[in-house]
């Protein structure tokens, strides 16, 4: 019975990385593979490089929404929001996360400091079950498009074993979602997200 | 073909709410649908505009909700099935429409979508509008879900032609804007052909007309009353001596605590699809079964109070509860935590739940904020730019009433041009309120498409009572904030887009303002010259600042500009582009001083800072 399975996925990103396709690509893949699935979304005012939350809810769950500490994977696309949803977290969550920055710009215009990277990952690395970190910034630029981020990132989320389907039935739905003209790049950065997460045995950062 | 005209019956897909709403409309045979765009309603218009391209359906975005709302009711006066979709605010703007539409009826099913905000996402106030159903005395409904936002749709069109009333839909942003598995049922063919049949003691409101019209919306009150009771969406569930009463998406918080908290013997759920009017005998049987209630609604106490008048009339003393200290609150929107917290309170249930963590905490220091920004290569940031630099040369302070739209983010600093605010259209008019009691500067901002929606009744006041201020019209040629839907004045309007364009400065000089100008807000010292020249004149002044979205423009090319620019070693950290201006694809390097950084991905090229670096460090990397 899949649906017995209760499933809280939390995205967290800035507006433009592609946030809200990812969390809907996994929506369908669960869909396709039996289960209920319910993707909530943020738009309008967020999109203006604001921070966009999506949710990806799956099984036994009417709630399309998680509440604070009640995520059992968080997908950052951007390494300070990542940070900031740490208390949708909870002991056993697993991170998966862009370590690359975008700069707020409270910080460009010096109203605020960007917080040391390194510092981050590391609180994040005691606080919850798994972290993966990988640069989904340069791992995208080297599929061919900065705008695959969230390709890496459902690549790395992938191969952490973590989803209850088959891997194959989320790389079907990425083909049949994607523009022609866009499929060979964002395979290839999907594929990138999915080795350079299988390549973290020892340590959880991947550089 | 449009993915929500197809799918066979029994067909599961994974539908955001408002497309659920759509392919509900579809079902129930739709032909004309109207709207003005406006967050969490925006994609009801959108689907139905691109459906509207390939099918007889006819569909417009209408200039503002009120019209939209009169063109919906002319054609349901001629008998085919319409709907109406706007956001909470947006039925303030058609009230006056709505309020007497409720007397005049309809002969074709009118669906009118109010898709309210808790918790304010990208709305001015958080108003609960299922006080409109009240005060109009029209049906209404609330889906729980993206299921039964189509299920309902498709009810309330049948329901709107049994009882002759337009049908308020009521969702709220978390039921717009969720996706959830649908299982799809069949298309009814369109009636797209109506004719108007004459009925003037109907259709013409004078008070002779609506004394009886009045009666007659009361006689079919009661008979709303009846399908709420056999209303197959208001349903008990559940057997126990706990009662728990939810609408909308709280149902579904309130089923996931029952099965959290293991309550499911303990529990009847009252779960309301159809809340206005209320069924009182479903109602009535619910207090048979249950010896306290729990009330679980986002925003105001409606159902509290509906349900509280009712078993006072009935006599029954029942502890009825929803808001209150301890309880749920009449702000924001709820989640399955605190639900799940407050019934176990409420019903004396052990439950405490894991502390969150706190990053603010473990890091020992509050993090950067991010709020949403204009994005980079914005023109109304260079309006914005030349404004503050021309008050600074003057030496003069300005004051900035402002309006709805991307332009409101002007609010921030560093740009910090917004003073104040109401709704749609008030910038205007709170400018002539604001220099006719003080004798300030002031300068007043509207977008394009909110010039259309209700700036112009304002403009023609300034004019005619020759108030004192200048007007920048923030013209990017779309409803830019929404989703780039096309307004009267659009430019360049979409490929293939039927509607006439409207030259806003035609409109502005019609209106008898004499101090017209139009500027290109991307030429820095023209736009500056001209901003300076119109602080100097007194009486109505209006810059029209005309430049496209860049994200329209990229949308509508399929391509990004892709010039590159570099900041070279003159950069002396002066800071005035971050302070003047701040596009968000500048920034100083992380790790201490040094020359700006332009960040690539971000930078849209439209080269504006190379006209504000006084030090002329930032250009055009050449090409190697």
């Amino acid at each position: 019975m899949p649906n017995d399975i209760k499933l809280r996925i939390f995205c967290t990103g800035v507006g433009g990385q592609g946030t809200l396709l990812a969390t809907r690509l996994l929506g369908e893949a669960a869909m396709a593979a039996g289960f209920m699935a319910q993707v909530s979304e943020t738009h309008g005012m967020a999109q203006r490089g604001g921070v966009v939350e999506s949710t990806l809810v799956l099984g036994a769950l009417s709630s399309p929404i998680i509440s604070l500490g009640e995520a059992d994977i968080l997908i950052g696309f951007e390494v300070l929001e990542t940070f900031r949803s740490l208390n949708r977290c909870h002991a056993n969550t697993l991170v998966v996360t862009n370590i690359g920055v975008n700069v707020p710009y409270t910080v460009a215009t010096g109203q605020t400091t960007y917080p040391p990277v390194a510092e981050m990952l590391n609180i994040l690395q005691d606080s919850v079950g798994r972290l993966i970190g990988l640069n989904a910034n340069d791992l995208a630029l080297q599929a061919g498009s900065a705008l695959a981020v969230n390709m890496v990132l459902l690549g790395a989320l992938l191969s952490t074993g973590r989803l209850p389907f088959e891997p194959e039935i989320l790389v079907k739905v990425v083909q049949t979602h994607t523009p022609s003209k866009h499929l060979t790049t964002n395979l290839q950065a999907f594929n990138l997200g999915r080795e350079a997460a299988m390549t973290l045995t020892a340590a959880p950062i991947h550089k | 073909m449009h993915p929500l005209l197809s799918g066979e019956p029994g067909v599961s897909k994974l539908l955001l709410g408002n497309e659920a709403i759509v392919r509900g409309a579809l079902e129930a045979g739709v032909a004309l649908a109207t709207t003005y765009p406006g967050t969490p309603a925006s994609e009801i218009g959108d689907r139905f505009y691109q459906i509207s391209r390939e099918t007889d359906l006819y569909f417009e975005y209408s200039t503002n909700e009120k019209v939209a709302l009169e063109v919906a009711a002319g054609a349901a006066a001629s008998g085919l099935r319409v709907m109406c979709s706007m956001k909470h605010v947006g039925v303030n703007v058609a009230a006056d429409t709505l309020m007497t539409l409720a007397y005049s009826g309809v002969k074709g099913g009118l669906v009118l979508v109010s898709a309210d905000d808790p918790s304010l996402f990208s709305s001015q106030n958080e108003q609960d509008n299922r006080y409109y159903a009240k005060l109009s005395g029209l049906p209404m409904v609330e889906p729980a879900s993206a299921q039964e936002a189509k299920d309902l749709t498709r009810y309330a069109f049948a329901l709107s032609e049994r009882l002759a009333l337009p049908v308020i839909l009521r969702t709220t942003t978390r039921i717009n804007h969720s996706r959830g598995v649908v299982s799809l049922s069949e298309l009814t063919p369109r009636q797209s052909q109506g004719h108007f049949v004459k009925n003037p003691f109907r259709y013409v409101m004078v008070p002779a007309v609506a004394r009886q019209a009045h009666a007659i919306l009361l006689q079919q009150q009661a008979k709303a009353s009846d399908e709420a009771e056999t209303c197959p969406f208001n349903e008990l569930i559940g057997d126990g001596p706990w009662g728990i009463v939810a609408n909308g998406v709280s149902v579904s918080y309130v089923r996931d605590a029952i099965s959290d908290l293991g309550l499911k013997d303990q529990v009847t759920l009252l779960k309301l699809g159809f809340t206005h009017p209320l069924p009182a005998d479903l109602i009535g049987k619910f207090f048979a079964r249950v010896k306290k209630i729990l009330v679980v609604e986002e925003l105001e106490p409606y159902l509290e109070e509906g349900l509280r008048a009712l078993a006072a009339s009935l006599d029954r003393q029942i502890p009825i509860m929803g808001k209150g200290p301890g309880l749920f609150s009449r702000l924001y929107e709820y989640h399955p935590r605190l639900v799940r917290q407050v019934i176990a309170d409420y019903f004396g249930v052990p439950y405490s739940p894991p502390q969150p963590l706190e990053p603010a905490k473990l890091l020992g220091r509050p993090l950067p904020e991010r709020p949403p920004n204009l994005c980079p290569g914005c023109a109304h940031r260079a309006t914005y730019y030349a404004v503050k630099i021309a008050l600074r040369d003057l030496g003069v302070e300005g004051i900035f009433p402002t309006d709805i739209g991307c332009y409101t983010l002007g609010l921030l600093p560093p740009l910090s041009v917004a003073d104040y605010l109401l709704c749609m259209g008030s910038s205007i008019n709170t400018a002539a309120g604001i220099s006719r009691a003080t004798g300030q500067k002031v300068i007043a901002f509207i977008g394009d498409s909110t010039f259309f929606h209700s700036g112009i009744p304002g403009l023609v006041n300034a004019v005619h009572n020759r108030h004192d201020f200048l007007l920048i019209i923030l013209d990017n040629g779309t409803t830019a904030m929404t989703g780039h839907q096309p307004h009267p004045g659009v430019k360049p309007a979409p490929p293939g887009y039927g509607g006439l364009s409207l030259d806003i400065k035609n409109v502005v000089q019609a209106l008898g303002v004499e101090q017209v100008q139009v500027v290109n807000p991307m030429q820095y010292r023209l736009t500056l010259a001209a901003v300076k020249n119109a602080l100097d004149q007194t009486g109505v002044r209006v810059i029209i600042a005309r430049s496209p979205c860049v994200l329209y423009m990229q949308r509508l090319s399929g391509k990004k500009r892709a010039k590159t620019f570099i900041v070279g070693p003159e950069c002396r950290d002066c800071r005035h582009c971050l302070d003047y201006f701040g596009c968000p694809a500048l920034h100083p390097p992380l790790d201490g001083n040094g020359p700006l950084i332009i960040d690539e991905t971000l930078c849209a090229s439209c080269g504006f800072c190379l006209q504000l670096c006084e030090k002329r460090a930032i250009r055009a990397k050449s090409k190697e």
